[in-house]
């Protein structure tokens, strides 16, 4: 545990020394308030209710979290660290936990520092907290699945440009496949329990319970699982580099 | 220390490392020799316990390194190729992280980095982040890591690569002394480090092992050990043919001795044979044989090998 937290607060000190952490926060919050309160018509909705806010997280994060996560293993590789790290008394699963750790609590920071919506819909209204604390979490865990799938393509590049678009395609997949538009087109020639397999591999399914202020056990199971194994798979390509 | 047995890495069908056996006792400084792309690297990696062997079998101490990896990489400090780093640290935090990894903590993490900045001679850029750090710094908090827990094994690969010729004497002499109670190998290609640092060397070459020895049984290979240069006025290749074999130099002539057990025999028949002609004597040395042309004769293809011999 003490191994973990010390790769991880290194990782953590390393966004905070660079430009990309302050860039990225900046760029987060600016977005999130434009979709919000522009493109989600926040107020014309006339609800008292985030919903504005938190439908765009899986389009907001398809972009963002990549960008936050290509450089966990790539840049590893590429200066050589990785095999300073793993000579070190360090199990490979304690380097690949703590690696995605630290890039998740720095967006569980980010989104924290959203909490004007908050205190806007309680001043404006009476909107249902258990809701909005559902949608964080759900926010949390999608972000986490995101990021998950990024260490992953990240370790399977010594280029960030590269983890970058492989980790945006498949995660732009796995929106696809529960977006409305996407599965009724499917609908047209596919059988109804197709396309209810194919959207239940979807991000958006499994968010939009936790919106509704839902916390399903399955929801829960499904983003935890897709971050195990996305975890594990980075266990898998990082034992292929090392042996050659 | 340090116990390999038939270590084997194949890269497909490309076996980068074939069956390489060798051991290091504590107080042993192991020069790792050979010419680039000869498997050094991967040897050391595989010793690190970073890259798993194809098959054969690595024990640093008691600790098996495929059974009990991290008891084994417990023992190891390592200095991988390009001294690597995390550029945006300072090389004081850098020193603290490579100190909390080891498990050192509060006052006796305090004392480890404090001690490594001394050894490494680091006071002066504690708090600069490494990324501005000249290349002979980056490469000494590098060292100053793989020292940080004071290992009973020191694996250094090419630790004396791109400093000046003032930071590799320094590394040298630091490798000497540490050298004294650890076990330690090094990788380098530059062969007076051997002369300078090693108690042992053994020579690699694409990846099987083709030499090893101390720097004396080495140099004891080369064709030129025990030979005598004479420079004299008015010798003549002639009288020195009875002697033994005899290489006519520029200016000088190069007695080779029949039998390179009777070297001593030789100079004194050459010092006979000098004073029985009265020619006048301007120089005269003893070969002690010379590690280039050892590593070269053993490492190069043998079409090239040929060629260079006769020359």
């Amino acid at each position: 545990m003490r191994i973990i937290w010390t790769i991880a607060k290194r990782e953590l000190a390393a966004y905070f020394n660079s430009p990309v952490a302050y860039v990225f926060l900046v760029i987060f919050l600016l977005l999130t308030g434009f979709f919000t309160f522009t493109a989600g018509n926040f107020f014309e909705r006339g609800e008292a209710s985030l919903a504005a806010f938190f439908g765009w997280h899986p389009w907001l994060y398809l972009v963002l979290v990549p960008a936050v996560g290509m450089r966990v293993w790539a840049e590893e590789r590429r200066s050589g660290t990785m095999e300073l790290l793993l000579t070190m008394p360090v199990a490979t699963w304690q380097a690949i936990v703590a690696k995605f750790l630290a890039p998740w609590l720095f967006l569980a920071f980010a989104l924290a520092l959203t909490f004007p919506a908050i205190i806007t819909v309680n001043v404006l209204g009476e909107p249902d907290n258990g809701v909005i604390v559902a949608g964080y979490l759900g926010s949390l865990l999608l972000a986490g699945a995101y990021l998950a799938i990024t260490c992953m393509t990240s370790a399977m590049t010594r280029n960030q440009v590269v983890a970058f678009i492989l980790s945006v395609g498949l995660c732009l997949f796995l929106i696809l496949a529960g977006f409305n538009p996407v599965t009724d087109l499917l609908a047209r020639w596919a059988s109804p329990a197709l396309v209810d397999t194919v959207a239940a591999f979807s991000v958006v399914t499994h968010f939009d319970g936790f919106q509704r202020g839902v916390i399903d056990a399955r929801d829960l199971a499904f983003f935890l699982s897709l971050i195990g194994f996305a975890l594990f798979a980075t266990g898998v390509v990082i034992r292929g580099h090392r042996s050659g | 220390m340090i116990k390999i047995e038939n270590l084997v890495k194949a890269f497909g069908a490309k076996r980068a490392v074939d069956d390489i056996s060798f051991s290091v006792e504590r107080g042993e400084v192991l020069g790792f020799l050979g010419p680039n792309g000869a498997g050094k690297s991967t040897t050391m990696r595989m010793i690190t316990g970073f890259m798993p062997p194809t098959s054969g079998k690595i024990s640093i101490g008691a600790h098996d390194v495929a059974e009990s990896p991290l008891e084994a990489k417990r023992l190891i400090g390592y200095l991988p190729e390009n001294a690597a780093s995390y550029p945006d640290m300072t090389v004081q935090g850098f020193l603290n992280f490579a100190a909390e990894l080891r498990g050192l903590q509060g006052a006796a993490r305090r004392k480890a980095v404090h001690r490594v900045v001394e050894l490494c001679f680091l006071d002066s850029v504690l708090q600069q982040s490494i990324d501005t750090l000249s290349k002979g710094y980056k490469h000494r908090t590098c060292l100053a890591q793989a020292l940080i827990h004071d290992p009973q094994v020191l694996i250094m690969d090419e630790p004396t690569d791109g400093l000046d010729p003032n930071q590799k004497h320094e590394v040298r002499n630091l490798i000497r002394e540490l050298g004294a109670n650890k076990a330690i190998v090094f990788s380098t290609h530059i062969l007076e480090e051997v002369d300078a640092a090693c108690t042992r060397a053994i020579i690699i070459d694409r990846g099987k092992l083709v030499a090893n020895g101390t720097p004396e049984e080495l140099r004891g290979m080369s064709q030129l050990a025990g030979a005598v240069t004479l420079q004299a006025r008015g010798a003549s290749l002639e009288a020195l043919s009875r002697i033994g074999k005899v290489e006519e130099l520029d200016g000088a002539f190069r007695i080779y001795p029949a039998d390179k057990s009777k070297s001593k025999q030789l100079a004194q028949a050459v010092i006979e044979l000098v004073a029985r002609e009265g020619w006048k004597v301007e120089g005269m040395y003893n070969e002690a044989g010379q590690l280039d042309e050892v590593f070269r004769r053993i490492t190069l293809p043998d079409t090239v090998k040929q060629d260079t011999v006769k020359k």
